[in-house]
């Protein structure tokens, strides 16, 4: 298969981007898209040419690293999946593919398809926890927590925090991100006693970041590598009403 | 210099605890005067860093990543071992123990293997405390189940993202101490050497990944939880950013490596399909519980396999391992997969391959049962092979996963350098010649969150710190030196990519010093090793600057150091005239070919101390003192 390549090119933060044109030949249909971005790049080295920049890691769809935008929608035209777990197969040979990176306010590029992301970690750090230190908790079985419930607070917690969400958002909100976190935790007997705090201080800390606010077209939903569902939003607001309440 | 492992006296079930009480405090006051460098977020990494942060010592911590949370244990499916018997199936601490050290065939320490089983509990109560959201069952307590290595059920799981559930759970703790101010966190920095002053750890020196300058940070202590050395065969289950850089370069600078030939090859992965493939998938292990493996018994044989019959199937590992059957330990089933598909009958395109079927689960249980427990692994295999595993067998083929040899600790986990610590994958310590499986998510917790937090305390109190600065010698020469490896690096301007030389070294692994070994093979290794090493040093082909975001030359550190580690390997497999665990000697077999061990000769830990690029390094010998258990051959059948 071959296609052609348009991907957006960047020095650093600082520098204007472009998109440059590249040709992607002799690529197989059980490749990973990032598999031929490697083919790229190494033709690109071959040309002592700088390659395209990108983030990844596990290759499994899990670390959450590679987020990208592949022909207009993050991770690409498939369905719950990250970019390194979509194949060649799901292209047209030929096809013009475009990549560029998750664009949002608050994940400036860093370079090329690389964005920086630490805005999310710092929403975690304001409340994403359970504040209890190593040692002197209660034994595992101590507090029973039905299946139902603890199997809704595993679809919440699969998050793997890639952005995803906030590039499918026209608002750039991390309205589906917080909210995944705060129903793990406020769905788990563990995560009761911080409950008002937690989604205040992480909803403030999504505000300060410069996320925009979420107007419910759940794109989010439909993008979401993991596919974690917006009613996870829902269950935040009543958590947020409930704090604001008291 | 001789290798004290400070392995207590006194019975096997008090060690842990009287070295405990004669460990010396640091007074909660004084901790705060204390400054520990974390080098690596994964599970141990992030374990020790929030630990240690909250007993209130000063911490920095790195990763290489943008964020904590991408750290390789996020990967870890299957789950985490511990002897809770809330299945009430006669488990014990004693049972964990005496599994981990047969599974690992008899070359790890009793004390460090016994610890881990009595810490391991604490692990889960703490993980639960945090929110994981471990499989329950419809009553509402945890659920477990069963895998290879054990009789029992004591492996606690979420769903098939184990390691990254407990990972967001080390993650949430210290995102609360970056919060608190007691941990200064620094993203997107590769460690690229030890600061060793007056023979004790006292810093490191990064490389920003951004902007491509070196930094250098000072502590009273550091600690490598750095994870395994996987990608020195190229083609593995590890990450694609996963190296050995942190723990090679401290090799260089004095800490020894133990059993670097221990590398594990995991039966149970996504074969590979071309030539272009990055990296190879892992597919739980807990598969094996439901799912039974055969090849055809005849030689060549294309049918589809729905089409074999019953009777013309050889279920082997059923049939010569009756006992445990599709349970017995990694090392074992790779080598039995390798074995039939040596013999002609392995399946799928390349003929490298065995199936693992699911059609009798889903008989016996329904389609939706299967679902319920192992979906995502159906899914992710779907996704990358394009075929329906519920419908046709899965094909699956031994990879490289995991690594259980790495640098020389004490039972304190300090490595020969005072003051430098190794954490999970990265040490040598609890898993001995095979790791079993749920094992991993255990040492590296246990480590992080109840083992150092106590030992480092011992350490600290003990020594007087001189104050150091930056521009002393010690900290400028080494930023110097990497200063010169990375111009040297550039400057060459060959014609062959990194990964090029990097796919040469993993075929040059695989093939010599892959799952089955023998002498001449290994001489050969070394020797094209060294012949690859010296081109890649005058062809290599490093684009882009020195001072920028450049991940050809990231990879260009990294690629040089597996250089050296390759060869390492490859000594160390020639030197054990055994056959043990995942280390495979044709040589040392017995008549059903089972690893026959050398306990008269081989019952040590290799540790070996750098003498310098291209040099034979120096071997040091841990005895190791079996009191407790008796050493037998393994048997699974």
């Amino acid at each position: 298969m071959n296609f052609t390549l348009k991907a957006w090119r960047q020095k650093d933060k600082n520098s204007e981007g472009q998109f440059a044109t590249y040709t992607a030949t002799n690529i197989t249909p059980d490749m990973s898209f990032l598999e031929m971005l490697d083919a790229v790049n190494h033709d690109l080295v071959e040309k002592n040419q700088e390659p395209i920049a990108f983030d990844h890691d596990c290759r499994e769809g899990i670390c959450g690293s590679c987020g990208m935008f592949i022909k207009g929608r993050a991770h690409g035209p498939q369905k719950g999946g990250a970019a390194c777990q979509l194949h060649m197969r799901s292209f047209v040979d030929g096809d013009l593919i475009t990549v560029e990176p998750f664009r949002a306010k608050a994940f400036p590029v860093i370079k090329d398809l690389i964005v920086d992301r630490t805005a999310f970690d710092r929403i975690m750090q304001a409340g994403g926890f359970v504040s209890v230190n190593t040692g002197g908790v209660p034994d595992a079985n101590a507090i029973p927590v039905p299946k139902t419930i603890a199997d809704e607070a595993f679809n919440a917690a699969a998050c793997i925090g890639c952005g995803a969400c906030v590039a499918a958002c026209k608002n750039a909100s991390a309205t589906l991100f917080v909210a995944a976190k705060v129903s793990q935790l406020a769905l788990l007997p563990q995560g009761q006693a911080e409950r008002q705090q937690r989604v205040e201080a992480m909803l403030a800390q999504m505000d300060k970041e410069g996320f925009g606010s979420c107007s419910n077209t759940y794109a989010c939903e439909a993008e979401c590598p993991k596919e974690i569902s917006v009613t996870n939003i829902a269950r935040m607001n009543r958590e947020y009403l409930k704090a604001a309440l008291g | 210099m001789i290798l004290d492992s400070k392995i207590p006296d006194g019975p096997l079930e008090k060690k842990w605890d009287t070295h405990r009480f004669n460990l010396k405090l640091v007074n909660p006051s004084n901790k705060r005067k204390y400054h520990i460098i974390v080098v690596g977020t994964g599970l141990a990494g992030s374990s020790a860093a929030a630990s240690l942060a909250e007993l209130g010592y000063r911490v920095t911590s790195f990763c290489y990543h943008e964020s904590p949370r991408r750290a390789h244990s996020i990967a870890a499916q299957g789950g985490i071992n511990a002897p809770k018997n809330y299945p009430n199936d006669n488990d014990s601490v004693w049972r964990l123990f005496y599994d981990t050290i047969k599974g690992g065939d008899f070359r790890a320490r009793e004390a460090n293997v016994y610890r881990l089983a009595q810490v391991s509990g604490s692990i889960i109560d703490q993980c639960v405390a945090q929110g994981v959201p471990f499989a329950r069952e419809y009553g509402g307590l945890l659920d477990n189940r069963s895998f290879g290595g054990a009789q029992v059920s004591r492996t606690f799981y979420a769903r098939g993202q184990t390691g990254q559930q407990l990972l967001l759970g080390a993650y949430s703790a210290l995102s609360r101490q970056i919060h608190k101010g007691q941990v200064k966190f620094y993203d997107r920095r590769d460690m690229m050497d030890l600061v060793v002053v007056d023979g004790q750890a006292r810093g490191v020196v990064v490389r920003n990944m951004v902007n491509g300058e070196l930094e250098t940070y000072i502590g009273d202590a550091v600690i490598l939880a750095t994870g395994g050395y996987g990608n020195v065969f190229y083609l593995s289950t590890n990450a694609k950013q996963s190296n050995a850089t942190a723990i090679w370069r401290a090799h260089k600078k004095g800490a020894f490596f133990a059993n670097p030939c221990f590398t594990q090859i995991h039966p149970t992965c996504i074969p590979l399909a071309s030539e272009h493939q990055s990296k190879l998938t892992l597919m739980s292990e807990s598969l094996r519980n439901d799912g039974r493996i055969w090849v055809p018994k005849q030689k060549g044989d294309k049918r589809n396999p729905n089409d074999i019959p019953m009777e013309e199937r050889d279920y082997y590992l059923e049939r010569l391992y009756p006992s445990f059957g599709n349970l017995v330990p990694r090392d074992v089933a790779s080598r039995r997969a390798k074995e039939v598909c040596d013999q002609g009958r392995g399946v799928g395109p390349t003929g490298l391959a065995v199936y693992l079927d699911f059609a009798d689960a889903i008989q016996r249980n329904g389609k939706a049962w299967v679902e319920e427990k192992y979906g995502n692994l159906f899914d992710m295999y779907q996704r990358i092979t394009g075929e329906n595993a519920y419908q046709t067998p899965m094909r699956i083929y031994p990879a490289v996963h995991y690594t259980m040899g790495g640098l020389w600790v004490d039972y304190n986990l300090m490595s020969t350098i005072p003051g430098m610590f190794v954490l999970g994958e990265a040490n040598f310590s609890d898993h001995g010649a095979n790791r079993l499986g749920a094992s991993a998510l255990m040492q590296g917790l246990a480590d992080g969150y109840f083992v150092i937090p106590y030992t480092i305390g011992d350490y600290l109190a003990a020594h007087k710190f001189k104050p150091v600065k930056e521009d002393q010698k010690e900290f400028t020469e080494a930023k110097k030196a990497i200063t010169d490896k990375t111009e040297r690096l550039m400057a060459i301007r060959g014609n062959r990519t990194v990964d090029d030389f990097h796919k040469e070294l993993g075929k040059i692994m695989w093939e010599y010093v892959g799952m089955a070994r023998n002498e001449k093979g290994l001489k050969k290794a070394m020797t094209m090793i060294a012949d690859l090493r010296k081109q890649f040093w005058s062809d290599v082909k490093v684009p882009g600057k020195a001072n920028d975001l450049n991940p050809e030359l990231e990879k260009a550190h990294r690629v040089a150091d597996f250089m050296e580690l390759g060869e390492a390997i490859a000594r160390d497999a020639l030197h054990r005239e055994e056959s043990c665990g995942c280390h495979l000697r044709e040589e040392h077999q017995t008549e059903e070919n089972e690893a026959k061990r050398n306990d008269k000769k081989f019952a040590y830990v290799a540790a070996w101390e750098f003498n310098g690029v291209g040099k034979a390094p120096k071997l040091h010998k841990e005895e190791l003192k079996f009191e407790n258990v008796h050493l037998a051959q393994r048997s699974y059948k």
